[in-house]
């Protein structure tokens, strides 16, 4: 059956989530995959985006973070103040979802700028929630397209920490969540071995030489490397004809 | 003036009076309410120099941006929502275009301590944050403090009290108070840390209503200086339960403003070209019709003892 990268990045975050967890969720793909899970193996997800809908429901795909349609029928909606210093500094939040202009091999990640902070080639948006979500949910799930550009040695600005500067960088900083967990791109799934992003599964049809040719440093494979399920003909059904039927992000 | 005075004037009265050139703005709403209406009667009377406060710059800063209105922004996500970049925002930071801009960057967390901050009257709020982040290295007012009580080391920021904080509400009586539902963003913490405000409101209704139902008061009319009649203010973004957001404008502004030529052009047609929201909500017609919102209404509770 044929898919899209986007479709099959859906599917692998989706199943990365357990029944009962509480996910602050992020628009785009993270959204898509978040409510896949709620309609599948995990109906009490619970889902909190950043502007404040707790235990949202939405009936149509939120365009921004924002939308109308996470309050509609959503179990709580308080201030943003409430959504970082009670549900996330308070740790109540087990998945945080990011992704990034850039990600390097420790899963730190910029959303800030390309090039120098005080003359940037390219200014971008900035953290948002990312930097807190990256330091204080208990884990993080990265959803990004992968390039050699995307992917470099070391990121050119670190908005949201992943792993610091490798092994044991996040306890000495005193950091309260694990940190990035999983990374997964169009090409392939990521975990890290040692605060260092490894190569777990290949989607199908992707290879080891494709996967490093995107990346700026030979990035080391598990041993029993595997291969990514494709999305199965129910969770495509799902995503294309209830999720996002104008398929804006398929 | 904060007084028990009626407060209702004109949007044109209310940004003649209270936003001065150079002062520090907040116009907040985090997608919703976002007081677009406000936004415009300042570009339209030309203010300079402004200090423009936000989470989200998101295109009422772009707009007041590109019309030179901004010497600094002070944020914490300058995107489109859903959209892409803000492209305006992105010029003046990038190559200076119309004018230099100044920024001093924070994360969403960041920007809420300081209106906590400012609002409460503290010289500082901690939070465990920006561990192991650039953003702490670029911005020196992002600091460390130590715990008096267990000696950890936190991040603190300092309080951020604008001059003025236009808020944008549903429905709000002639002394301020105002009801607000849906999305509550960092409105209240704003209002609070803020020396004068500005309540911008879809509906005026009497004193009693409010009474009626005093735990959706969102802003008491004892911090409030001007109430403001505005149907429709927020356009393109929205007001639960009056009308949606406009996502293809959202997604229009794109083209608008990815350059200087086209979006003048805009400014010029949509703001300097209506002399008021009103104008301009008759000016969008059918298209404002068509993102009114269908009715979800929540059953009453007893406030009866």
């Amino acid at each position: 059956m044929d898919y899209t990268a986007n479709e099959l990045m859906v599917c692998e975050a989706a199943r990365q989530l357990r029944d009962g967890e509480v996910v602050f969720v992020g628009i785009g793909l993270p959204n898509l995959a978040c409510n896949l899970a709620r309609r599948r193996h995990a109906p009490n997800l619970v889902l909190i985006y950043e502007s404040g809908a707790v235990g949202a429901v939405p009936e149509r795909l939120p365009i921004s973070i924002g939308d109308p349609a996470l309050v509609t029928g959503c179990s709580s909606v308080c201030s943003m103040y409430d959504v970082f210093a009670h549900y996330l500094q308070g740790g109540l939040i087990d998945v945080g979802f990011l992704g990034g202009a850039q990600i390097d091999r420790h899963g730190n990640i910029n959303t800030t700028v390309i090039g120098d902070y005080a003359s940037p080639s390219v200014r971008l948006p900035g953290s948002g929630g990312a930097c807190e979500i990256a330091i204080l949910a208990r884990k993080v799930v990265v959803i990004a397209p992968q390039s050699k550009r995307s992917f470099p040695a070391r990121v050119d600005f670190v908005t949201s920490p992943g792993h610091v500067e490798g092994p044991g960088g996040r306890a000495r900083l005193g950091m309260p969540g694990q940190g990035p967990v999983s990374v997964i791109t169009n090409l392939a799934c990521f975990g890290f071995r040692d605060g260092e992003m490894t190569l777990t599964s290949l989607h199908p049809g992707s290879s080891v030489e494709q996967v490093r040719a995107n990346m700026g440093w030979e990035v080391a494979v598990v041993t029993d490397l595997a291969e990514t399920a494709p999305p199965t003909p129910d969770e495509l059904r799902l995503i294309r004809d209830e999720l996002d039927p104008e398929h804006l992000y398929i | 003036m904060t007084g028990t005075g009626d407060k209702v004037m004109s949007m044109a009265e209310a940004i003649g009076r209270f936003v001065t050139d150079g002062c520090t703005l907040v116009i907040e709403g985090f997608t919703h309410l976002i007081c677009f209406a406000a936004a415009h009667e300042i570009i339209r009377q030309g203010r300079r120099d402004l200090t423009l406060c936000r989470l989200t710059p998101d295109l009422v800063y772009d707009q007041m941006i590109a019309a030179g209105c901004a010497r600094k922004v002070v944020f914490s996500w300058a995107g489109n929502p859903g959209a892409g970049p803000l492209y305006a925002f992105r010029r003046a930071v990038e190559r200076g275009i119309p004018h230099p801009l100044e920024i001093e960057e924070y994360s969403h967390y960041g920007m809420v301590a300081r209106f906590a901050a400012g609002a409460a009257r503290l010289p500082f709020y901690p939070l465990r944050d920006y561990q192991g982040s650039d953003l702490a290295r670029v911005n020196p007012r992002i600091r460390d403090v130590t715990c008096p009580f267990t000696g950890e080391r936190l991040a603190a920021v300092p309080p951020l009290n604008p001059d003025v904080a236009i808020i944008h509400v549903q429905r709000a009586d002639r002394l301020g108070n105002a009801h607000v539902w849906g999305l509550l963003g960092v409105q209240k913490e704003a209002a609070f840390a803020s020396d004068k405000v500005i309540i911008v409101a879809e509906e005026i209704v009497d004193e009693a209503a409010i009474r009626a139902d005093p735990n959706r008061t969102l802003i008491p009319g004892l911090i409030v200086d001007a109430v403001v009649l505005e149907p429709f203010g927020c356009h393109p973004s929205y007001a639960q339960g009056y009308y949606d957001r406009d996502n293809g404008f959202y997604v229009q502004w794109r083209d608008i403003s990815t350059d200087t030529a086209s979006l003048d052009t805009w400014l010029q047609e949509w703001v300097h070209g209506v002399a008021s929201r009103a104008e301009y909500a008759e000016k969008l017609g059918d298209r404002l019709q068509a993102l009114r919102a269908r009715e979800h209404l929540s059953p009453p509770v007893n406030y009866g003892y």
